[in-house]
């Protein structure tokens, strides 16, 4: 293994790519080579740094110092400055929070803790050895050789840990359902299909520290008796699928996956299933169904996927954030994970605060802490100094909550996080036209199976479009109430269930506001075009 | 063991595997539902069946969510019925108001539903899908704006018939039911069956309506219009005017028909007679002459374009008899008008069938034997009961008439054509006479009978073990070619095969709605039919024995190949329209 005196890490993650990632960093490693460096200094793809709305940045280790918003153009002044005489690049240096662990200038914020994320920005995600120097498949040597499945199953239960895609169902006990249904070719299968809006916290574990996924897997094979793994990720993640692709062949040439892991009897595989895009294919059934072959529907449940899941066979299915800190539980016990958060939510959660904040970005907490601290401790607050006005738990799927849940916990006893995402809205911003954007992705993104969700769906986005345009009346409040509650209590599966929740929860908070619109045809944030009638409404 | 749950407070005992709904209508509650179907797998789409469960979150939806023990289940509560209107309130709001100028007015499930839930207004004014009619098909039309998205034709297409002609395109709104990736009906693989219409709730699928064209050949006199009416349509054609499944209505179907004004009323089961004799002749012949066994019937004109398309390798087994509504085409253009010295080129030739693919079969091209085209018309039970209405007719209070000569007169043999087993039946009736030069004692012949899928049976004839089979609906008749291809069925003599459930009188042109209970009554009706006749075995049908002497000489003659015989056309899947190659039967 080589010796380097300095790792440059590039943020090569998708939004990265698009700004230019790829022509940065050839740009870097040329001039790296055309100083002679090129044997003392190491250039390293890496994931999403977690840093958004910053351009393309760099991290230079031993340092650890960020360089961020850098063009092609800035690469030479970084290598002459930084590298070759030792000095930082001011003017570049980034200061913000970020996800990446460094003990430069960017430090972790109060109340954060890094459990998932704890080697994001710190290893190349394509080296197995990287990840196995820091402490990497000792979870798996531990539950193989040390632990009976039942064992791991408990022990998965005795940390309490919870489902992070949103639902929340007990991990634990749905690993007990799968290992105890009969049933031959048990599978376990990853859903990072991440399709929320303002969710990217998966894509940051795949393209940073894909490792743990596959550990996680291999775990939740072992405990409940599948040999059979796959991970369905979301189409447009290309680095998710590369970085993934990379690792499982890695963990394969490495006897980690295969026949007889470890030497221990066990074998399990993983394939990788690339999404086409729908949001629908997130909702575990419709992705088994997608899996299968066919069109992107939810299944009737029950029976749930633990009784009949993949080809009928029992089947786990996990979010990756659930299946990253699986290795964890195992390394460092249950009752270490039990310890972190609150009663009812335990561990730590990836919250990705987005929208009107100063750093939008990933940041890994334990359950308990305040919206506020999230906010305004983490994301630097409101951009431009603007007041808080709304925040959209969890995506267009959740809860919208007002000022007044700034203090309340992000937990399952007072505020439930969702999957993580916190849409902020600054004052300026129209509630009105927030639900029309919503309304119009659910609209898009319904499977169309369902009565309440296909033709709800377009019902609401009818009515927004009115009010957000000059049009509509009152009675169409009352209408979509009802309407809203009907979807709720009887859409086939979670996507209909929850189109209507952030509307309805903002009725009682912002009512005012919709009644401006519709009565007084007047937006207060001055957002919605209200002289646009449509033609047809009129 | 019991799962004991209450319904509205009321104890109820369900079995294991219930689901709410199944439990409910045991226990004489009732669940309103609209895209559950009893044929078929639930699907839980329409959500009108939602019921409330103590403790769960959501509304459940009855027609799919197992029942389990303590369960609590409301059926009518507050909730429950705010949710249904809404529901209804928004498939009304995306659907053709037109329910007067429907053909399913009055018998369509989302208007039943409408009313039942009260709902006098739709609160939602929005968008209303547009989409194109399709009538490319000779059988099935479609109007996607009358379709609320059941999914009953793409299961019913799919299960029952191993078909897959129909299934759904693009999402969300956009949803829409298809045949093939958006292609019109005509242009894709699909049989004619038409069970898709009979589970159809509302008139997104109706049959193509020859009616008007048979009232104008009716009504000009220059033609000479002959009718023949199927086994089946006899066993059914009451319940379009109110009576009860099961109701044998034969004599005064034929009234009606006269009332009409056609100008001879004759029966298909007289070439189902006939359709005996060639093909009981044929299954003797390649016995003792070792043709290509089992012999396969083929008077299912879906079944036919299904073996086309999916197992063309076995169309020498299909035997190479026309169907018994070709055959009297056949001979209503020679025969017919030989006897009556009527110019064939002025009769015009309708069939009253409990089927739609007879549609697609009067058209096939090979079907002009007579020199013209046998059958002009072909109407379904449904089309021929709402011109007896149009005529003002009030079919149970008719008096009962008799058939037509010379192709009126039939035996039981014939009747039972028109259920599952019962060509197989006829067939042994005679062949064992044919064979034993003896008659047979009891000529029920029960090994043959019943509902199951595929039923199999060794029938004694004489010393010979004749090793026959029966299939019905296309998902089992695919079992069984699949069992010939790899060898099960090597040393069967004869397999009878029906494109539909149940048979004939499970048709897609007999009366909505269908079911087993339905088609069972029906079945009943054709036995009793069949127990009611003097006559019962087809060899003994004195206008057949006629028919042999002044026409077709004997079973096989040339004349009879000629005219009652014919070839198949194997039928390529993926360009439907352009490939037709002719081979050798």
């Amino acid at each position: 293994m080589a010796f380097y005196r300095a790792h440059i890490l590039v943020d090569t993650g998708t939004p990265a790519v698009l700004k230019g990632a790829m022509g940065m960093k050839s740009a870097l490693v040329d001039e790296i080579k055309k100083r002679g460096l090129d044997k003392e200094i190491k250039v390293v793809e890496t994931g999403d740094l977690g840093l958004h709305g910053v351009g393309l940045a760099l991290i230079v280790y031993p340092e650890g110092v960020i360089y961020a918003n850098i063009t092609a153009q800035d690469v030479p002044e970084i290598v002459e400055e930084h590298l070759l005489k030792g000095r930082q690049v001011k003017r570049l240096v980034y200061t913000g929070p970020s996800s990446a662990v460094v003990d430069g200038a960017a430090k972790p914020r109060s109340r954060e803790m890094r459990v998932i994320l704890e080697h994001i920005g710190v290893i190349d995600p394509t080296s197995i050895d990287e990840y196995i120097a820091h402490g990497g498949y000792e979870a798996i040597a531990k539950a193989l050789t040390q632990m009976t499945p039942e064992d791991v199953v408990a022990e998965v239960k005795a940390s309490q840990l919870k489902g992070r895609g949103g639902a929340g169902f007990p991990t634990g006990l749905k690993w007990e359902f799968t290992a105890k249904a009969d049933g031959e070719n048990k599978a376990v299968v990853c859903n990072a299909d991440e399709g929320e809006p303002g969710n990217f916290k998966d894509r940051l574990i795949m393209e940073g520290d894909p490792h743990q996924i596959i550990e996680g897997m291999i775990i939740a094979g072992y405990a409940v008796g599948a040999h059979e793994g796959y991970i369905y990720i979301r189409g447009e993640y290309h680095q998710s699928v590369s970085h993934t692709e990379k690792a499982i062949a890695d963990a394969r040439e490495a006897g980690l996956l295969g026949k007889d892991i470890l030497g221990s009897g066990f074998d399990f595989d993983i394939t990788i299933f690339k999404g086409a895009g729908a949001y629908i294919c997130g909702e575990e059934t419709a992705l088994l169904e997608s899996l299968e072959g066919r069109r992107g529907e939810s299944r009737m449940k029950p029976p749930f996927p633990p009784t009949s899941g993949l080809m009928a066979a029992p089947t786990v299915i996990n979010n990756v954030e659930t299946l990253a800190s699986v290795p964890r539980i195992i390394d460092r016990g249950a009752d270490w994970y039990a310890g972190i958060g609150t009663e009812k939510s335990k561990g730590t959660k990836i919250f990705s605060p987005c929208g009107d904040v100063l750093y939008p970005g990933v940041y890994e907490v334990p359950f308990g802490v305040t919206l506020r601290d999230i906010i305004y401790n983490m994301a630097g607050g409101i951009k431009g100094g603007k007041r808080f006005k709304a925040c959209l738990m969890g995506g267009p799927s959740g809860v919208l909550v007002g000022e007044d849940a700034l203090d309340r916990r992000l937990c399952a006893e007072d505020l439930a996080p969702g999957a993580g995402a916190l849409i902020v809205l600054d004052e300026d911003k129209c509630i009105v036209d927030l639900m029309q954007n919503c309304a119009e992705f659910f609209h898009h993104e319904s499977c169309g199976q369902c009565v309440p969700c296909r033709e709800g769906t377009k019902r609401i986005l009818e009515v927004l479009n009115w009010w957000t345009t000059g049009a509509g009346s009152e009675d169409d409040l009352r209408l979509l109430e009802a309407l809203g509650e009907t979807m709720s209590l009887t859409s086939k599966c979670g996507l209909g269930q929850f189109a209507a929740v952030a509307f309805k929860s903002s009725l009682p908070l912002f009512r005012d506001e919709y009644l401006a619109h519709v009565k007084d045809k007047v937006c207060p944030a001055g957002v919605c075009a209200m002289d646009k009638v449509l033609e047809e409404v009129k | 063991m019991a799962i004991n749950l209450t319904i509205n407070g009321q104890a109820v005992a369900a079995e294991a595997g219930d689901t709410i709904l199944t439990a409910a209508r045991r226990a004489g509650v009732y669940i309103p539902t609209l895209c559950y179907h009893s044929d078929l797998m639930p699907d839980g789409v329409c959500r009108v069946c939602s019921v409330e469960v103590k403790g769960q979150r959501t509304l459940c939806a009855a027609c799919c969510y197992p029942v389990a023990e303590g369960m609590e289940v409301l059926t009518h509560s507050p909730r429950v019925r705010e949710s249904r209107r809404m529901i209804v309130e928004l498939m009304l709001a995306n659907h053709p108001q037109e329910c007067l100028t429907c053909s399913r007015n009055s018998k369509c499930e989302l208007q039943a539903l409408a009313r039942e839930f009260g709902i006098q207004e739709v609160h939602f004014k929005g968008e209303r899908k547009m989409a194109d009619v399709d009538t490319s098909s000779l059988s099935v039309f479609r109007n996607p704006e009358k379709c609320i998205l059941c999914n009953r034709c793409v299961r019913t297409c799919e299960d029952i018939q191993s078909v897959a002609a129909l299934h759904a395109s693009k999402r969300g709104w956009d949803t829409t039911i298809v045949p093939g990736m958006g292609d019109e009906l005509a242009s894709v693989v699909c049989v004619n069956c038409g069970q898709c219409i009979n589970r159809c709730p509302t008139g997104a699928l109706t049959a193509n309506d020859p009616s008007s064209k048979v009232w104008d050949a009716i009504h000009d006199s220059t033609k000479h219009v002959v009718v023949q009416t199927a086994p089946a349509v006899r066993a059914a054609i009451g319940e379009e005017f109110g009576m009860p499944a099961g109701s044998r209505v034969t004599g005064k179907m034929v009234t009606a028909l006269k009332m009409m004004g056609f100008d001879r009323v004759m029966d298909t089961d007289f070439t189902a007679d006939l359709t005996i004799m060639e093909e009981g002749s044929e299954l003797i012949q390649r016995v003792t002459e070792g043709g290509v066994l089992p012999q396969l019937t083929s008077c299912s004109p879906g079944w036919i374009k299904f073996i086309e398309y999916y197992y063309p390798e076995l169309l020498p087994h299909l035997s190479t008899c026309k169907s018994p509504q070709q055959m009297f085409g056949a001979l209503a253009k020679t025969y017919y008008a030989e006897k009556t010295g009527i110019d064939p080129k002025d009769i015009i030739s309708v069939s009253i069938m409990p089927c739609t693919a007879k549609k697609f079969e009067c058209d096939r091209p090979e079907m002009t034997d007579s020199g013209y085209k046998d059958v002009d018309y072909v109407l379904t039970t449904r089309e021929a009961a709402q011109m007896m209405r149009e005529a003002g007719i009030d079919l149970p209070n008719l008096p009962e008439s008799e058939y037509d000569d010379p192709l009126g007169m039939s035996t039981g043999a014939a009747v039972i054509f028109g259920n599952t087993g019962g060509v197989m039946e006829a067939a042994l009736r005679t062949a064992y006479a044919i064979i034993t030069g003896t008659e047979l004692d009891n000529v029920n012949i029960e090994a043959v009978r019943g509902m199951e899928g595929v039923r199999e049976a060794t029938v004694m004839v004489g010393e010979l073990p004749v090793k026959a089979a029966v299939a019905h609906g296309l998902a089992n008749a695919r079992q069984v070619l699949e069992g010939i291809k790899n060898g099960r069925f090597k040393d069967y003599h004869f397999i009878e095969i029906m494109c539909c459930p149940g048979g004939c009188i499970g048709g897609g042109g007999q009366p909505q709605p269908t079911s087993e209970e339905i088609r069972k009554a029906r079945i009943k009706a054709i036995y009793d039919e069949d127990e009611a006749m003097t006559l019962r075995k087809s060899h003994t049908n004195p206008a057949v024995q006629k028919l042999y002497e002044e026409f077709l000489g004997k079973p096989l003659s040339h004349k009879s190949h000629e005219l009652l015989h014919t070839d198949y056309t194997p039928r390529d899947r993926k360009t439907v329209k352009a490939v037709k190659v002719k081979v050798e039967s």
